[in-house]
């Protein structure tokens, strides 16, 4: 085995460890976005992916990386606009005193 | 530039993905959270573009352009009501990219895949490929396009098991030879048969931990494809992603007193043979929305109950004006969220998010749970599971042993619903027969909307009255308890044979 990959593996434990000291104290009320904010985070194989439609390596791979890039944009964009989308509907109800169900 | 600089993009990118994750520990802080995401995310795919490697741009181009089109689209037009659909879709997304990336590599490389690399890609094709798949699966169960309860067949955990054991089987002969082509793809085909055979026995209501779950593997295969290209920001990202999704099923199951094993294998909510061979008649008493309105003016105190049904019924935005007329009258009024109310981690919370209601009225059960028992109405939406008393005393249920919402000890309990018809897990609700209980048949949402009138007309002649005669206040005469009155006398007897 080499040092780059027990590196690797090293990298990969601690920040399990790290994300799930974080993310153990979120709320339930924010579990959604939480879902779906992770969701658009993971939308990181668009680095790999980059690299596979840009770097030229014959027909497969650019092919095969612009789907990828394409399916991965679409997590990136829309994961983090319609997290915003539900976080700024969470508010708390005195902002508009007596006019929860206005909207 | 100097690779150094890429791994500072890199570095700077996974501080703020932890950074921005902490920001949603608190509804405060979460929207700035969530913009230290995003500047991580442009960091990141700047310095990825920048790299020597990347030669061609006119592809990728045309990817981002399509990507961030439809990516847009579906965050601006997609209703809230939709979301767990929308969250089942887009893990099939990402998982589909890391797969992509792991079977291009693959094809570059090969044979000449060392055994390291070959076990990364491994991971990442074969996760990638049955994640795929489980959320298509998921998705359309949810969107309803496939049927929503669990499909069963003889022998189906032997057969799921076994094309696992051959994927399994085929992923340490690729280790051994990583020449072996056909092995490669026979074992992303393998994958994304276990992602459709895995999801095709769960049944809508164990939605919450799959969706989790499949969020978890999408994350993993994501920091899989780290290894296998050596990039340090998908190992960190895909692992935060990974114990995100990990946690989230760890407490979904929680919720439900069940383990892993039993959601994924135990294909709760399928028919089962009637135990009961007698012919046992109970009465459930019908009610009115008059009778429910009558009920609700007087309650000095009122615990709405929401579940999957409110979002079936889209009546968030109902139960929010009901929660505000009632406020305005003077009464306590708050939520009571189960954690696997609805399809989807945080469900109900989101859609009264969407309707305005703040959220310092929602409460979780371990803080809500003992105040049922001075509760004056309980106002059960569409929930079924989460309120059956079963859980605490049936020993053969499905459900016992589940933590569930007290609503059964509030002085009225108010049940709107559709039909009689039992939960998500089979288990006929007793609560449904008590004598305390009133059930109003129907969409719940026309339901509400009435009783929202009946109630905004009676304030308005309270109003009138008090501008007449000088009265001070409309609470000036003290109700009777509420308790022992459930409403004026049953408008309807319906027998059911259970």
């Amino acid at each position: 085995m080499t040092s780059s990959s027990i590196e690797s593996i090293y990298i990969l434990i601690l920040a399990g460890f790290v994300g799930y000291e974080v993310i153990r104290h979120v709320p339930p009320l924010l579990h959604t976005p939480l879902m779906s904010a992770t969701n658009a985070i993971s939308g990181i194989s668009l680095v790999g992916s980059l690299v596979a439609a840009g770097s030229n390596h014959g027909v497969v791979s650019t092919i095969l990386g612009v789907i990828a890039v394409t399916a991965a944009t679409i997590n990136v964009v829309g994961g983090f606009m319609i997290t915003d989308r539900m976080l700024k509907m969470f508010h708390r109800g005195e902002r508009q005193p007596g006019k929860p169900g206005a909207s | 530039m100097n690779t150094a600089w890429f791994d500072v993009f890199y570095l700077a990118a996974a501080i703020l993905f932890i950074t921005g994750l902490k920001g949603l520990n608190s509804p405060r802080t979460a929207r700035r959270g969530l913009f230290l995401a995003e500047a991580g995310m442009a960091l990141a795919i700047i310095g990825t573009l920048l790299r020597h490697e990347i030669v061609q741009f006119q592809w990728i181009l045309v990817g981002v352009t399509i990507g961030s089109a439809v990516g847009a689209a579906m965050a601006i037009f997609m209703p809230m009501t939709a979301m767990p659909q929308r969250i089942a879709i887009s893990h099939s997304f990402g998982a589909l990219a890391a797969t992509l990336v792991g079977i291009a590599v693959y094809h570059e490389h090969a044979p000449h895949v060392d055994r390291i690399e070959m076990t990364a890609l491994g991971f990442e094709v074969l996760l990638g490929s049955l994640t795929i798949t489980g959320s298509l699966m998921a998705f359309g169960k949810l969107q309803e396009l496939l049927p929503g309860t669990p499909v069963i067949y003889r022998f189906q955990n032997i057969v799921t098991l076994t094309l696992f054991a051959l994927a399994v089987g085929m992923f340490i002969a690729l280790i051994v030879d990583a020449g072996a082509v056909p092995v490669f793809y026979a074992m992303v085909g393998a994958g994304l048969l276990i992602g459709v055979l895995l999801v095709l026995p769960i049944g809508g209501a164990d939605m919450p931990v799959v969706l989790a779950l499949l969020n978890s593997y999408a994350g993993l295969a994501a920091a899989a494809t780290g290894f296998a290209i050596g990039n340090t920001v998908l190992i960190v990202a895909g692992a935060l992603d990974g114990t995100s999704g990990f946690f989230l099923s760890m407490m979904m199951s929680r919720a439900m007193n069940r383990s892993f094993a039993n959601v994924l294998f135990g294909a709760v909510g399928a028919a089962k043979p009637q135990t009961q061979g007698g012919v046992e008649t109970r009465t459930v008493t019908h009610y009115t929305p008059e009778d429910a309105a009558f009920i609700l003016e007087q309650a000095q105190s009122v615990i709405i109950v929401p579940g999957y049904g409110m979002a079936v019924a889209q009546a968030q935005q109902a139960v929010a004006e009901l929660a505000t007329l009632l406020l305005r009258r003077g009464a306590q009024v708050r939520f009571a969220i189960h954690p696997v109310a609805g399809r989807m981690p945080g469900h109900m919370n989101v859609l009264l998010a969407e309707a305005n209601v703040g959220y310092e009225l929602l409460f979780e059960p371990d803080q809500i749970n003992d105040d049922f028992q001075a509760t004056d109405v309980a106002l059960v939406v569409g929930a079924n599971d989460v309120v059956n008393p079963a859980a605490r005393t049936k020993q053969d249920s499905p459900l016992y042993g589940m933590p569930i919402l007290n609503a059964d000890q509030a002085h009225t309990v108010m049940v709107l619903k559709r039909s009689l018809r039992p939960g998500f897990a089979g288990e006929d609700n007793d609560l449904f027969y008590e004598r305390q209980t009133m059930m109003v048949f129907g969409d719940a949402k026309a339901t509400l909307i009435a009783i929202n009138q009946l109630l905004k007309e009676q304030a308005h002649d309270e109003h009138a009255s008090m501008a007449s005669n000088g009265v001070a206040s409309p609470n000036g005469v003290r109700h009777e308890p509420v308790a022992d009155v459930p409403g004026t006398p049953p408008t309807t007897v319906r027998q059911r044979p259970a």
